[in-house]
């Protein structure tokens, strides 16, 4: 098992985010984790990547011990972590920002990252002198996600990667998940937009209140008469979906 | 046109001062937003290292190394105490204390300060103490009317150099971009690998060097030290952050010479009765109409 999240909880002050959460990634598969709004999606990763301390349980990598090691040690063992909002550092440039995602390994690696990841998003390319702050939404995303790769991933945790962008560019944004994942990079995404995880994902979660109410392939979640109704069916979901993309433009 | 170039001259040099010791400050806030009340403190720490290496190294290795072998050993000295004392400071009075918060950091900053001006007058005593003339290049040369001192031109030379290394390691490289990424942002530093601490420390060990630096030129160019020295050059040199724009390298450095120059000009023409008052005007002016200081942050930020 590369990535092995074992019982953990974690607590803000008195409010628990997540109870008992267990789920692992293996070889190259694609995992998803869903849920609504602060049902604990964001603190799942971040446990992982060390940004909050646990208050139980254990997170294995490579039988390594993630939640004994400070972030920026979990970061230089492969485990990248796009984190939500994209959060590319706006004031220096295009080529800093990837630089920045290959911080520790050689010239040679980060000049080599750099052209796959040239390759994958040619408009970085273009704009590398750029300021990352004057990149758009869609090109941020990318920015965030090349920034990832510059570290030849042997995790990637991916923090709602469609959040606020237009609907073309979510289908942009999916595709290139994929490929990365076709190319041997195990992904552990959270998102709200159910329907599109669970088309790319081999294995789902759901997340309700901080703890897993349901796990299983993605494949039959996507036919669980629960998951429909709550996160895939009903009009509701559709509408609030729409409205929440409407927002963010 | 005599007092112009002389006081041209003077206010390069002064501001050369202020520029090293805003430095300190700005590197500083940059990364962790605190305001490092004990770095003017650090900068009068620096003077009386390198006066004490000149003093008591003067008889056993001055004649060996002769004066500018004595000088270096003096700045060396002063640089690497006064970062180790910045690293100190570092450990035990803000690490401890920032995760609770900003305005605790700060009251701690000011408490480090009285206890750094303190340990200066219990150890080197509450006199003026003298830069002698032996360990001072003195030397000038004469172009028609207008006297170069040898001492001017290498404090100017030395600035230039040294906050040009500056800039460039923190702008051109990708240290300088980490260092800016955990002033941006530091979880999402974090991410990246970067360990912050690393950059934290380099904030506190250079400020303070260059800090010593610019202590020891100080001592070398008005001859005399004190324990207070640290006070007045730490709040010229902040005011001289804010005019730059704090947070921000070249604003350090174009604050320190814009505030150096204010200063020569005023004593030349007007009095030099004045010249706080001008530069406190300016302090005031800028913060009405332009707060973010003379060079700005530059704001990018799209979401």
């Amino acid at each position: 098992m590369l990535l092995e999240v074992d019982r953990i909880s974690v607590a803000y002050g008195a409010v628990e985010a997540l109870k008992n959460v267990s789920l692992s990634v293996s070889g190259a598969e694609i995992v998803a984790v869903l849920g609504a709004n602060g049902a604990g999606k964001t603190t799942l990763l971040r446990a992982i990547s060390g940004l909050v301390p646990l208050k139980s349980g254990a997170i294995l990598f490579d039988g390594k011990k993630l939640h004994e090691l400070p972030p920026h040690g979990i970061a230089r063992l492969g485990v990248v972590h796009i984190p939500e909002g994209r959060r590319v550092f706006a004031t220096l440039t295009v080529e800093e920002n990837l630089n920045l995602g290959g911080y520790g390994c050689s010239k040679d690696e980060v000049k080599k990252a750099k052209d796959r990841v040239f390759q994958l998003f040619p408009i970085l390319k273009e704009r590398r002198k750029q300021l990352a702050g004057t990149l758009s939404g869609g090109e941020q995303q990318m920015l965030a996600i090349g920034r990832g790769l510059m570290r030849s991933p042997k995790l990637m945790l991916l923090d709602e990667p469609s959040l606020g962008l237009a609907p073309l560019l979510v289908d942009q944004v999916f595709a290139t998940i994929v490929e990365i994942n076709n190319q041997g990079v195990p992904i552990l995404i959270v998102e709200q937009n159910a329907r599109k995880a669970l088309e790319i994902a081999d294995h789902a979660h759901i997340l309700e209140v901080g703890r897993l109410v349901l796990s299983g392939p993605a494949r039959e979640l996507a036919a669980d008469e629960r998951v429909r109704q709550a996160y895939l069916g009903g009009a509701t979901y559709e509408r609030r979906l729409r409205a929440k993309e409407s927002r963010a433009h | 046109m005599l007092t112009f170039v002389q006081q041209l001259l003077n206010g390069l040099t002064i501001g050369s001062f202020y520029a090293f010791v805003a430095l300190g400050y700005s590197l500083v806030y940059a990364i962790l937003k605190l305001i490092n009340f004990a770095h003017g403190d650090l900068f009068g720490l620096g003077a009386y290292l390198g006066y004490t290496v000149f003093v008591y190294a003067f008889g056993v290795i001055g004649a060996k190394l002769g004066l500018w072998g004595l000088l270096a050993a003096g700045f060396v000295a002063a640089a690497l105490g006064t970062a180790a004392a910045g690293l100190i400071i570092e450990r035990v009075a803000y690490r401890p204390i920032y995760p609770i918060g900003r305005l605790p950091a700060v009251v701690s900053a000011l408490g480090m300060a009285i206890f750094l001006s303190n340990f200066i007058m219990a150890v080197w005593g509450p006199r003026y103490l003298a830069y002698q003339e032996s360990f001072i290049p003195t030397g000038f040369w004469e172009i028609g009317e207008f006297r170069i001192r040898v001492l001017q031109v290498l404090i100017l030379v030395s600035s230039l150099v040294l906050l040009g290394i500056l800039y460039f390691v923190v702008e051109k490289t990708t240290f300088g971009a980490a260092v800016r990424a955990v002033a941006l942002d530091r979880e999402t530093a974090a991410l990246m690998g970067i360990d912050s601490l690393k950059v934290i420390r380099f904030a506190f060990a250079v400020g303070p060097a260059l800090g010593a630096i610019a202590g020891v030129f100080v001592g070398m160019y008005y001859r005399q030290i004190n324990f207070t020295m640290g006070w007045v050059y730490g709040l010229k040199a902040f005011t001289a952050t804010i005019l730059g724009g704090i947070g921000n390298i070249p604003g350090a450095m174009v604050g320190g010479i814009f505030l150096g120059l204010l200063e020569a000009f005023t004593a030349g023409y007007i009095s030099a009765a004045w010249k706080d008052v001008f530069v406190f005007a300016a302090l005031m002016l800028m913060l009405i109409f332009r707060p973010t200081g003379l060079l700005g942050e530059k704001v990018a930020e799209k979401v």
